[in-house]
């Protein structure tokens, strides 16, 4: 059971933001379902409607499984971006299926799909016959392209719409091939202002009483993190490209190998933002001879020899473990931070001490570090107690206590399939 | 009273002192329909002084992340050196749903900390938005884009194996940042609701960063697999651990492109078959592929780069154009590395109405900025103002609205002076 529990340490259960709604979520992979997470961390009731035939792709088609066996109740990438929630299984393509799921979604505030558009008209529910049934509903539909349009129907995965709305054009250096950043990168930000929507429509619902249908582009919400680039395009006629770790004002702006890896590849960040950091820098790094050449003392001359400048840096940075480097930066005022690899976050004590990873249980994975929510709330603080769910682990509980179904009754639709 | 085309958050208000990596929230924000007041230094907010510059000339009003992510705001000046700064900063909080600030330890040691501001306003959601958050070791600590991403793994994974791992060209961490801070606000500006008290919303610019790519933290918990950066190849579709190419040549650029599982997946590898055919001959390995009951999660990596050998030489006679319509129309997965000229020509943005003319006045002429985020029953929200000169408020705000008096004035004023 996921009922909410009086946290141990303190004795004192906090309020929840979301104390009192009931979401329904009918998606699958990041963008839909990460919504759902973050409302469901803040005290909402989510209850994610998968179908035995074509489960939440990452419960199928996405490693890592447990022990590296596929399996629904065994993909940890489901149980990371799932946790907090209720699960039923219900086949929509069931008329009596559809039924039940009106019946959800009538009793319900939020309604969250990302299927192409159409899918759920098709299904029997549109908004338009949703909100006949409850006037207060919150709709988000989140999907590639858009509810309207030519490329409405055009589906599509997040690191490849990652390249469509510019930001892989924007990443590498200029005379390579441009890179990607590892996965699905627009899915996140769609993530962040898909949550934004709902909780602005929910804002206006409880001034109003109106629900209201939201219909995201991915696309469209990842352009909002390209707008300057718009903006030079069209207001001094160039096309942004990629331009590696430069920076138009900082010099040196970059990373530099340190003594942590014999290879070279544990590497410090660090960026000298004006002429009189530039003094800290070399007060820093030791002043060395090298350094009060006097055509480093303006960022024009460090920026027209700056791979002379790169080496020298570089040659510092060797001689020193990250932390060392970082330190001796830092204590100057400066900007600089160690790349941490994607195990060094687990240890990292500024997010540890944020609480940022939460160990959650899993009844079949074990326990799963699942992320929370990049803010914390003073007053009403997010709570996390359950990886996702396995498969149709709460039928009983929202078919019957939910919507008052009795037993037989469920008996008689779990043997129609129904409940497949 | 609200009308059907009330603004999600018509009636919020919001006091915005801060400098860039909350000027993403005040944004998004104000674009919902809050009135954002923007409180600069005389001296002026850093991002105006951020290029690129419109014509590459400096000015306090040509910056384009100023011009971008300032729009929708209203904007006033006040000098916290200024002995009367501290009342006017009080009067503005004491009337207003929201503050949101960026610089947490320096405005707590003038007097401005979550605590002082509740005292003023027991309804206020106080926002901070840092590097790092406003509590732990690195608290106080320095960064900009670079060091944020590199403290938050994305660093880490984009580059190409065996070279430096690289940073996107266009900063994006402050766009992270600002977003997260809006999703805790709306939080708190929610359970307000329900306990009638407003709450401190702590955002770190590192932790928003560590959610653009949360998959690779699944590897390691799950697997003990580090994962580092790949250059053009996707990583996590096999449980062999091969690697797909995600990025291919084209004839005038990149496009992407995956070989995928799933039903979609096999759709498209079925349609790439049939494109290639209609435009000569299919090389035998692909040919072969039963698309019915192709598995992407168990090809070994000898049997991925074969495939991907073959299906090569085709992309490269394609233009991204060509490619783009090509996958459109077949309902196939993949997209062209676009440039933001691609992207202001795409026809289902005009279609959507996407883009919105917005004036810049130093430009004299007016530019298409992104359109609001999603639709709301249909509409967009509106960009309603373009970003504020400095001070260009201050009358407005001060006089009209706060009612100031001749010495609190004296704090608002650039320089300090009456």
């Amino acid at each position: 059971m996921t009922d909410l529990a009086v946290a141990p340490s303190t004795g004192v259960s906090a309020p929840q933001a979301l104390a009192g709604i009931r979401v329904v979520e009918i998606g699958f992979a990041a963008a839909g379902p990460l919504v759902g997470k973050y409302l469901a961390n803040h005290g909402a009731e989510v209850i994610k409607l998968e179908s035995r035939r074509a489960p939440d792709v990452f419960r199928s088609t996405y490693p890592p499984f447990k022990d590296n066996v596929p399996g629904p109740d065994r993909a940890a990438m489901f149980a990371f971006y799932n946790d907090g929630k209720r699960s039923i299984t219900l086949d929509l393509k069931h008329p009596r299926g559809t039924e039940i799921a009106r019946a959800l979604i009538a009793k319900s505030d939020v309604l969250i799909e990302s299927f192409p558009a159409g899918t759920m008209a098709k299904r029997g529910l549109a908004y338009d016959e949703l909100v006949a049934l409850n006037p207060g509903l919150v709709m988000l539909s989140s999907c590639n392209q858009g509810q309207t349009g030519p490329h409405a129907q055009h589906p599509g995965y997040g690191s490849q719409l990652t390249c469509l709305a510019g930001f892989v054009h924007l990443l590498g250096e200029s005379d390579r091939a441009p890179v990607f950043l590892y996965g699905p990168y627009i899915d996140y930000i769609a993530v962040g202002y898909g949550v934004i929507a709902v909780l602005a429509a929910l804002a206006r619902r409880a001034a109003t009483g109106r629900g209201t249908c939201i219909d995201l582009s991915q696309y469209e919400a990842g352009l909002q993190f390209m707008t300057p680039a718009f903006l030079e395009h069209q207001l001094n006629g160039t096309v942004p490209t990629r331009a590696g770790n430069d920076d138009p004002v900082a010099v040196p702006h970059g990373v530099y190998p340190s003594a942590d890896d014999s290879r070279g590849d544990r590497w410090v960040a660090l960026s000298v933002w004006s002429d009189e950091e530039w003094v800290r820098f070399r007060r820093a790094i030791g002043d060395p001879a090298w350094a009060r050449d006097p055509r480093w003392d303006t960022a024009e001359g460090r920026r027209a020899h700056r791979a002379d400048l790169d080496e020298h840096i570089a040659h510092w940075t060797r001689g020193r473990t990250r932390d060392a480097a970082v330190a001796a930066l830092r204590a100057q005022g400066l900007r600089a931070a160690a790349v941490e690899t994607i195990s060094e976050l687990f240890t990292d004590r500024q997010l540890a001490g944020r609480g940022f990873w939460r160990g959650l249980p899993h009844p079949v994975i074990g326990t799963v570090q699942c992320i929370s929510a990049p803010f914390a709330l003073s007053g009403t603080p997010s709570r996390q107690e359950q990886a996702g769910p396995t498969l149709g682990a709460d039928n009983d509980h929202v078919f019957g206590t939910v919507l008052g179904m009795g037993e037989e009754e469920r008996a008689a639709l779990a043997r129609d399939g129904v409940f497949s | 009273m609200s009308t059907a085309a009330s603004a999600p958050l018509d009636g919020v208000r919001v006091v915005e002192l801060a400098d860039g990596w909350a000027a993403n929230c005040g944004r998004i924000l104000a674009d919902l329909g809050a009135d954002v007041v923007k409180v600069e230094p005389p001296s002026g907010d850093t991002a105006r002084s951020r290029p690129p510059f419109i014509a590459d000339r400096p000015g306090p009003d040509r910056g384009l992340w100023w011009i971008a992510l300032n729009a929708n705001k209203r904007g006033v000046t006040l000098d916290l050196a200024h002995p009367e700064s501290h009342a006017v900063l009080r009067r503005l909080v004491e009337r207003a749903d929201v503050l949101l600030e960026s610089d947490g330890p320096e405005l707590a040691a003038y007097g401005v900390s979550p605590a002082v501001t509740s005292s003023w306003n027991e309804r206020l959601i106080h926002t901070t938005i840092t590097p790092y958050g406003s509590d732990g070791p690195l608290a106080s600590a320095p960064a900009s884009d670079l060091e944020v991403t590199a403290a938050s793994g994305a660093l880490w994974l984009a580059g190409d194996p065996g070279r430096a791992p690289v940073r996107t060209t266009l900063p994006q961490s402050p766009f992270w940042a600002g977003m997260a801070g809006a999703m805790g606000t709306l939080f708190a500006y929610l359970a307000r609701g329900v306990t009638g008290r407003g709450q401190h919303v702590d955002t770190s610019a590192q932790a928003s960063m560590v959610t653009a790519t949360p998959p690779a933290s699944v590897h390691w918990d799950t697997m003990r697999e580090d994962h580092e950066r790949l250059g053009q190849f996707l990583i996590g579709r096999s449980i062999v651990g091969a690697k797909f190419r995600n990025i291919w040549r084209c004839a005038d650029g990149y496009i992407s492109f995956a070989i995928q599982g799933g039903a979609i997946g096999r759709h498209t590898g079925t349609k790439l078959v049939e494109w290639m055919a209609s435009r000569g001959e299919v090389p035998q390995i692909l040919g072969a592929v039963d698309w019915q009951t192709f598995d992407n999660t168990t090809l070994t990596q000898d049997q991925v780069e074969r495939l991907e050998a073959a299906i090569a030489p085709f992309f490269e006679r394609l233009t991204r154009k060509e490619f783009f319509e090509g996958v459109v129309s077949r309902n196939m997965l993949g997209y062209p590395v676009s440039t933001v000229e691609d992207i202001e020509a795409d026809p289902q943005l005009a279609a959507r109405d996407f883009w919105q003319q917005v004036p810049v006045p130093e430009a004299g002429r007016s530019v298409a900025f992104p359109g609001g985020f999603a639709l709301f029953d249909g509409e967009r929200p509106r960009i309603r103002r373009p970003a504020p000169r400095l001070g260009e408020h201050n009358a407005e705000v001060y006089s009209s609205e706060l009612g100031l008096g001749p010495a609190e004035l004296a704090a608002t004023r650039v320089g300090g002076t009456a």
